[in-house]
């Protein structure tokens, strides 16, 4: 039983049962908003600073102790803004896009695991949830780049269908993974099957879940909706104000809502010796979000074909591989000891992984015109 | 089905975060590929050469500093060799040295800018940039040191240069040296071997040798092509003579190889600073020169190799206090005359990564 249907079941003491359900579901979404929002902010605030790190600065530090009313600042700045259409811009789509980008993020929340039992709606089919919603914002991506009427903006939006569509196919075979290891679809009963973390079981998957992950919410190295270098701000060209904060923070919420469902599927959640379950959640997600910056302030950017192909000629069948592989362990050696396993999947995934190092080269790619 | 489908232009610059300057790059392209591209000139066009028309031959000297503002003392001894050669003019020797090891630091300056702004575009979130900041930060303090200035140092004089370096400088530029080799080993270790760098770089934009010489390149974009010329060896002038450097070439003359030889020659200029030191004699740093120039008529024609290439000056006198003609032969512009040819039938992402690897200032496209 879960926290949201004790909470629910102590209402209706009180309460008619539809007043409790509405009571209890009002409270359940403010939560999940108030803790999706603050994390938001803390992770941009982590970001800037960390980000600063890497790059021999020190980041913002004037605005408050260690600039942590700098976003305050920025937000007031931001919200006094000029709301820009462009003229041509189709203004229905323009004023939709953001709205479509952000909200899945948060929508992502409600089958999380934050702590042991608590969960919003504990899904039976959460991972299907989570694969679809998260889909949904490259149509506000798309969108934007349609609706803003202006060039930079629409090679983005083209853009970010390219990636959606091949990135989706190797994240959900890495999925499947799971779900046969753990046997079941929700993210809930995933976390408290895992003995060890699933990282150990499935590197492989793990491996592509992460790097195709990191391709959906458009983090570097796969930022080519917004890179600067060529399409100078992509599909948020056009947008200013409280429009362009709510892409600012879709980008986040996606990275937010990418580290937990890393952590709940691969890094075993909540669990954790010693400190509260909620405690080693936050802990995770952050480990996760830092691999995150560390990339983005490290390796420079793909190219548009390069990045297709990454996917379609190196994730895809790894992803395969990797499925059937994992089907056969389960299948044949159910009783197989999870060490045993750790090891042969940790083999089989070096050697995957020199292979088609050594096989596959990105580079070149001239066209005749 | 067929889909009906029509080029698409688009319009990078004039201004763009990757332009480098003010500059406009006509785009035609399908889909992601460059099917043309048209470079579009003149938006910082100052009317220098006509400027230099009016002024003193020492007054020019500051004009030169706005041509290449990332390489400034190599175009004020471009300039001054011009007017040396133009009036027969001695220069003593530790002038000449000086003049080396301020070229070479200027050469060092103007490379960790390239590298830094040359993976900003090839997708870097900056890191790069920064810490060539932070090395050319170092760099630019010695020069604060020598001639009080940061940006428009305006050092350099015909005759020699405005004065002796102060005393704490050689010191200073030592530990600089020392410290050098291990920065550029570190940068190597992060870029050079970067997957996604080699990626993006290799066997992108090939300039071909016999292309690369007919489209009169210089410097490294040349280097890279595997021709093997540079002034400083083909047609030694200062004290290059006397110092023991190599000339490092690329094989193929793609992207990466223009970055490669660029690095290299990081290394080979902190070779070259090294023996300056050493042998970094005691004298004069200025030739007796008249306060108003008049140099015989005749004309002159003064070449080094700069940072970004063959930068010369070729000057026009007609015995008065000021040049006749004054004309400028900019690496930078006659480098980027290749830009077309090597950009179409690769990504636009590419032709932006290539445009970079010219290293171009629009400074001293546009003058």
């Amino acid at each position: 039983m879960t926290v949201m249907e004790q909470f629910r079941n102590w209402l209706a003491g009180a309460m008619p049962d539809w007043a409790a359900y509405i009571l209890a579901f009002i409270v359940g979404v403010v939560a999940i908003l108030i803790f999706a929002l603050v994390m938001i902010i803390v992770f941009v605030y982590i970001e800037r600073r960390v980000v600063g790190r890497f790059q021999v600065r020190l980041g913002p530090n004037r605005c408050g102790p260690e600039g942590i009313f700098q976003l305050i600042a920025d937000a007031i700045k931001v919200f006094g803004k000029e709301d820009i259409v462009p003229s041509k811009g189709d203004f229905w789509v323009h004023f939709l896009a953001p709205i479509v980008t952000f909200v899945p993020a948060l929508m992502i929340f409600a089958v999380v695991p934050f702590h042991r039992g608590a969960v919003f709606t504990d899904l039976d089919v959460g991972i299907l949830y989570v694969v679809a919603i998260s889909s949904i914002s490259v149509v506000g991506i798309f969108m934007a780049g349609w609706g803003s009427n202006n060039k930079y903006s629409l090679i983005a939006a083209l853009r970010a269908v390219a990636q959606a569509v091949s990135y989706e196919l190797p994240v959900v075979l890495s999925v499947v993974g799971v779900i046969l290891l753990t046997g079941t679809l929700s993210l809930n009963k995933i976390v408290e099957v895992q003995t060890i973390p699933l990282f150990l079981l499935t590197p492989l998957g793990f491996l592509i879940f992460f790097l195709g992950t990191m391709a959906e919410i458009n983090r570097s190295p796969f930022d080519l909706l917004e890179a600067e270098s060529e399409i100078v701000a992509g599909y948020q060209m056009e947008y200013s104000g409280m429009k362009w904060v709510l892409f600012y923070m879709g980008e986040y919420g996606h990275a937010l809502a990418a580290s937990s469902i890393i952590t709940t599927l691969f890094l075993s959640g909540w669990k954790g010796p010693l400190l509260p379950p909620f405690l080693w959640f936050l802990i995770k997600v952050l480990i996760v979000f830092f691999i995150f910056m560390w990339a983005r302030a490290t390796v420079p950017r793909l190219r548009v074909d390069q990045l297709t192909a990454f996917a379609w000629k190196c994730l895809l069948p790894m992803a395969l591989i990797n499925l059937v592989l994992i089907a056969a362990e389960v299948i044949w050696f159910p009783e197989m000891l999870p060490w045993m396993m750790v090891v042969v999947n940790f083999a089989v995934a070096g050697v995957l992984i020199l292979l088609w190092s050594r096989l596959f080269a990105l580079g070149g790619g001239r066209v005749e015109v | 089905m067929m889909l009906r489908t029509e080029p698409f232009v688009v319009n990078i610059g004039p201004q763009h975060p990757s332009s480098h300057g003010l500059f406009r790059l006509r785009v035609t392209l399908d889909g992601e590929v460059v099917k043309d591209l048209e470079l579009v000139l003149g938006y910082l066009h100052r009317g220098i050469e006509k400027l230099a028309e009016g002024r003193t031959y020492t007054q020019n000297i500051t004009l030169t500093d706005r041509l290449d503002y990332l390489a400034q003392m190599t175009n004020n001894w471009a300039y001054v060799i011009a007017v040396e050669k133009l009036a027969g003019i001695k220069v003593p020797e530790r002038a000449e040295y000086l003049r080396v090891i301020i070229g070479e630091m200027m050469r060092l300056s103007s490379h960790l800018c390239f590298i830094g702004f040359f993976l900003n575009e090839l997708g870097a979130y900056f890191t790069p940039l920064f810490y060539m900041f932070r090395d050319r930060e170092k760099i630019i303090d010695l020069f604060d040191m020598v001639c009080g200035q940061r940006l428009n140092y305006n050092y350099m004089r015909v005759g020699g240069v405005s004065h002796d370096i102060p005393e704490e400088f050689v010191p200073a530029l030592k530990r600089l040296l020392d410290e050098m080799p291990r920065l550029i080993d570190e940068y190597e270790q992060l870029l050079s071997g970067n997957e996604i760098l080699l990626a993006r770089t290799k066997k992108v934009g090939i300039l071909t040798k016999e292309k690369a010489i007919n489209c009169s390149a210089s410097g490294p974009v040349l280097r890279a092509s595997g021709v093997k010329w540079d002034i400083r060896k083909v047609d030694p002038y200062s004290v290059y003579d006397r110092f023991d450097f190599e000339i490092p070439v690329g094989s193929v003359g793609d992207v990466y190889d223009r970055y490669w030889v660029r690095v290299q020659e990081m290394r080979q200029s902190v070779r070259i600073l090294k023996q300056a030191l050493e042998q970094l004699p005691k004298g004069e740093t200025k030739a007796e020169v008249p306060f108003l120039l008049r140099p015989p008529v005749g004309d002159a024609y003064g070449r080094i190799e700069g940072p970004k290439g063959e930068l010369g000056f070729y000057l026009v006198s007609d015995n008065s206090i000021a040049p006749y003609r004054w004309h400028v032969r900019p690496p930078a512009l006659l480098n980027l005359t290749a830009l077309r040819e090597l950009a179409i039938g690769w990504k636009l992402a590419d032709a932006i990564v290539i445009f970079g690897s010219l290293d171009t200032i629009l400074g001293e496209v546009d003058r």
